[in-house]
């Protein structure tokens, strides 16, 4: 394995008094596709705010490329939550796409020709040829991430971070991006660190999971990771892993019924008697 | 007769008050649109709306104190940008609450001020200048003043035009990118209240957001691209204001005679119905696609 592009070692981060993050240590090694997996309030986006250098750590270090991380750094690539672009912002997907290579510079942007190349080699990289030229706020959702991925590739990350880019995205658009996503990991060598609240779109790509509960993580490979013992360890109680047809199903075993992955609502009709208070 | 003879009332191109109403309206109109396009873009009417209010406060105080207008505009301009950047109007929106306590308090003040000023009878007709603008009453002397104003604030618009346009689609993604979001934004505010503070010495406190506003909102309808942008509000502005002068000027001959009608009101007329024939071109080119 070559030297990680990711390494979080013993990260812990407290926010008002809450400790958010607890004892986080994973790393990604180059062209990995790492699925981070947790509930909503897991601490997916604080460890994402952490990695980007958002989010001041309270404890433990995060690695880029072996050195500490600085601010400006083009390692990094970042497509945030998805957001609701204003309808009537007046930016092309094009636009947006080329600000991910220059945003930082001051002035007027020079329409040079290898920034022109470069843009169109990104929406060709991420099949959004056919729509770069309309306002990136009226495409829908998974065309808006597919140019945020572009936005987020122009730069020549090693390491590219979506914050939930599933999320709001109905099942073909989602399944189309995680294939993206897939792609650029393997055709591009970039890593991909992917948050998600849901396993089973991504378990055909994951290289490794970090799972997180509870501002606590679990590292590995999925086979490693989605056990009874290691998933109940975490949670701090009894866990069940279902296989119902090749997907996974996370169920709490006693007492909380917040912390369900999968197939959430299946899992509370099915078993009943299992979600008590 | 030639046409023109109607159309530009006699002594039109000799008037020196038109001379530095023309001068003072172009460089007004393009700071405006340059920055008009952000400030509809970031969804801050409200801030530019506020600020022009503001100014009220600074324009009266300057009046009773014989100053012009301009210096006190832009002195309570800018410290009331200060001051909402330090209460976070940019990071919450829904921080109104306190641009609107703010808000009410300058006003209160200029309310008293103004009072003031008609009392003293330094002041003649203050009152309407300072809350509707007389661009005809504008010295030559202040030309430099609001060119170098001008100037100033579009050049920061335009050495901070990227990072700005990244923060204003996504500051979480501009951040991620390593850009200080806040101090573009604090940036940003300062050139938008030197943009409202030039836009009220044309038009009055009251209506200067709609100079700031209604070109930059008519040209967004108008183009996906916020160079574009930039430049149509910019042209709508500068159209705007040159038609307001010279239909205010032509006015003199109008009913009331010797009574010439106010620039103000053409300007943010000529402003309005622009935006309105933007509404109806976007309407047809959407119809047609």
């Amino acid at each position: 394995m070559n030297e990680a592009v990711l390494s979080v070692e013993g990260l812990g981060v407290r926010i008002a008094g809450r400790q958010v993050l607890d004892g986080i240590d994973f790393a990604i090694a180059p062209g990995q596709f790492t699925g981070l997996i947790g509930s909503n309030g897991a601490g997916k986006t604080t460890l994402f705010r952490a990695i980007l250098g958002l989010q001041p750590a309270t404890d433990g270090r995060i690695l880029v490329d072996g050195r500490p991380r600085t601010r400006r750094t083009d390692s990094i690539g970042y497509v945030p939550q998805k957001f609701l672009l204003d309808p009537d912002l007046p930016l092309r997907g094009r636009d947006l796409v080329g600000l991910g290579l220059d945003a930082r510079k001051l002035g007027f942007a020079v329409n040079r020709r290898r920034k022109r190349e470069l843009v169109e080699e990104m929406l060709a990289a991420v099949g959004a040829e056919a729509f770069a030229d309309t306002r990136v706020g009226r495409l829908s959702g998974g065309e808006q991430q597919r140019i945020l991925i572009a936005h987020a590739l122009i730069s020549g990350p090693r390491l590219l971070l979506a914050d939930e880019p599933l999320a709001n995205l109905d099942l073909r658009s989602a399944q189309e991006v995680v294939a993206l996503l897939a792609r650029v990991c393997r055709e591009r060598g970039v890593a991909v660190l992917i948050s998600a609240h849901e396993i089973n779109a991504l378990l055909p790509v994951m290289d490794r999971i970090v799972y997180l509960a509870h501002g606590r993580a679990a590292g590995g490979t999925s086979e490693e990771v989605i056990r009874p013992d290691v998933l109940s360890r975490l949670y701090g109680h009894h866990v069940d892993v279902i296989d119902v047809h090749g997907r996974v199903l996370i169920v709490a075993g006693a007492g909380d019924d917040e912390d369900l992955h999968g197939c959430e609502e299946t899992v509370e009709h099915a078993l009943p008697g299992e979600v008590a208070p | 007769m030639s046409l023109g003879f109607f159309v530009f009332a006699p002594g039109f191109w000799d008037n020196e008050a038109v001379h530095v109403a023309l001068a003072v309206g172009t460089a007004v109109a393009i700071v405006a649109g340059v920055v008009g396009v952000f400030t509809v873009m970031r969804g801050q009417s409200f801030a530019g709306e506020s600020l022009g209010d503001i100014g009220t406060t600074g324009g009266s105080a300057a009046a009773l104190v014989g100053a012009g207008p301009l210096a006190g505009f832009v002195a309570v301009d800018v410290l009331a940008a200060a001051a909402m950047e330090l209460v976070g109007v940019q990071r919450v929106r829904g921080r109104d609450l306190a641009t609107g306590i703010v808000l009410g308090a300058a006003i209160g003040l200029a309310a008293f001020f103004l009072y003031l000023d008609s009392t003293q009878g330094s002041g003649n007709g203050s009152t309407v200048t300072i809350l509707f603008g007389s661009i005809f009453a504008i010295s030559s002397a202040t030309i430099p003043a609001v060119v170098g104003l001008a100037a100033l604030a579009v050049t920061m618009i335009v050495v901070l035009y990227r990072p700005l346009l990244l923060a204003t689609v996504s500051p979480e993604m501009a951040a991620a990118r390593g850009i200080p979001v806040r101090l573009v934004g604090a940036l940003y505010l300062l050139a938008l209240a030197l943009a409202t503070a030039l836009a009220a010495i044309t038009i009055g406190t009251i209506l200067s957001t709609a100079l700031l506003i209604g070109p930059a909102a008519a040209a967004l309808r108008l183009t996906r691209r916020p160079l574009r942008a930039m430049l149509g509000a910019t042209a709508i502005g500068i159209g705007a204001v040159w038609l307001g002068i010279l239909l205010a000027y032509d006015s003199y001959h109008w009913p009331p005679h010797e009574h010439g009608w106010p620039v103000s009101f053409f300007v943010v007329a000529l402003v309005f119905l622009g935006y309105l024939a933007s509404g109806l071109v976007e309407w047809r080119r959407e119809r047609g696609a």
